[in-house]
């Protein structure tokens, strides 16, 4: 990327700077107004017992998992808050890339030293190690390591330091896939 | 005066409404900063692009001081903000398991919903793949609940913890992200200096 080609290529992203401080007064302005911070994760939790409710209702009302998250109105755990922000944060994305030229037809993207198809399976298993894992620290990059340590809690910290933490220890073995 | 939610200055149907107004902006922002990109995002692991770590701890300072300062200036019930409780097992296993799964995927939650929005089919197996790692938590789940529930710490701060006020962890926090910042950036240098297979996508 030293030539004026290789530049010409580059997609426009902001400055990360300024993008850290865009969603610190975001997150700021969340806290202000519901109390709590941003998440991404709790819209699959929710979409999963959803599902589970549907088509077993008896089975997701006796998992003491899914149960904590039915409504007891009989009303759809879909009609909540955290889905309705993550259906904003998909078409945010969306506006953003067509803004900045990134919306384009469907493609992997992968390191040159590996075919799509090894890519496609590492982003599966590393999504299904990345659900188990945000059930148990209560949420994921959004509402644990990020909303969570910004509102001062102390597992908040945990899952953040453990989360990159662990990335840098097994970073050596899954280098294939990215360097 | 805020939070307004919880003290019911905004109530009812406006709620969604503003969920999706902030999803929107939390969206825009992460994929106008490169988080639509799993090799941008793993640049981190790798130091050759620390664009994680910038917009993280920007967001994280940012926040933290204006949470001191909101309640400061009584704008804020610092009280009524949610602090997430600590179940130390659940989520230290939970911390482990997402690390391992960041190295991996190359994305979380959020930044793969991004990614499937402007037609990455990986950020769409890794959202797929997500969702079925909630399923198997859930399906399991009564095998391990004491795990999960295992030593409560309750909604515990950092302050509390370490028994210092939580504006000095602010400030720490913000003397760290300046070090990060500085010592990240010589790393990047260094690293891109002898790297050439990568290019931004």
């Amino acid at each position: 990327m030293n030539t004026e080609t290789d530049k010409k290529h580059q997609p426009r992203y902001i400055n990360p700077y300024f993008g850290g401080i865009l969603l610190g007064l975001l997150l700021l302005a969340t806290f202000f107004i519901a109390g709590r911070g941003l998440s991404a994760s709790g819209a699959v939790k929710l979409g999963v017992v959803s599902v589970v409710n549907m088509i077993a209702p008896e089975h997701a009302a006796n998992n003491p998992y899914y149960s904590k998250f039915i409504p007891a109105d009989g009303s759809s755990p879909l009609y909540n808050w955290l889905i309705f922000g993550a259906i904003g944060t998909f078409f945010g994305g969306m506006l953003s890339g067509a803004i900045f030229g990134r919306l384009k037809k469907f493609r992997v993207e992968h390191s040159p030293k590996i075919s799509a198809k090894t890519r496609l399976i590492a982003a599966g298993a590393g999504g299904i190690l990345f659900g188990i894992g945000s059930q148990f620290g209560r949420g994921c990059s959004s509402g644990a390591a990020l909303s969570g340590t910004a509102s001062f809690s102390y597992g908040g910290l945990l899952v953040m330091l453990l989360m990159f933490g662990i990335g840098y220890v097994f970073a050596y073995f899954f280098r294939k896939l990215w360097i | 005066m805020g939070p307004l939610i919880p003290q019911e200055i905004i109530t009812g149907q406006w709620d969604f409404v503003i969920a999706l107004l902030i999803g929107a902006a939390f969206g825009f922002i992460l994929e106008a900063s490169g988080f639509s990109s799993s090799r941008n995002i793993a640049g981190v692991f790798y130091g050759y692009n620390f664009v994680v770590l910038r917009v993280f701890f920007t967001a994280m300072i940012v926040a933290m001081v204006g949470l001191m300062y909101f309640s400061y200036f009584g704008w804020i019930d610092i009280d009524l903000v949610f602090v997430l409780p600590t179940y130390l097992n659940s989520m230290l296993l939970g911390g482990f398991l997402m690390g391992l799964g960041f190295v991996i995927g190359g994305f979380c939650p959020g930044t793969s919903y991004t990614a499937v929005a402007i037609g990455k089919l990986d950020g769409l197996v890794f959202a797929i793949g997500f969702l079925i790692g909630v399923f198997i938590f859930g399906e399991s789940f009564p095998y391990f609940e004491d795990f999960y529930t295992a030593n409560n710490l309750g909604n515990i701060t950092i302050g509390e913890m370490f028994g210092i006020s939580n504006d000095w962890v602010a400030f720490l926090f913000v003397v760290m992200a300046i070090v990060a910042f500085y010592v990240t950036w010589l790393i990047e240098k260094k690293v891109r200096k002898n790297m050439t297979a990568y290019k931004f996508e």
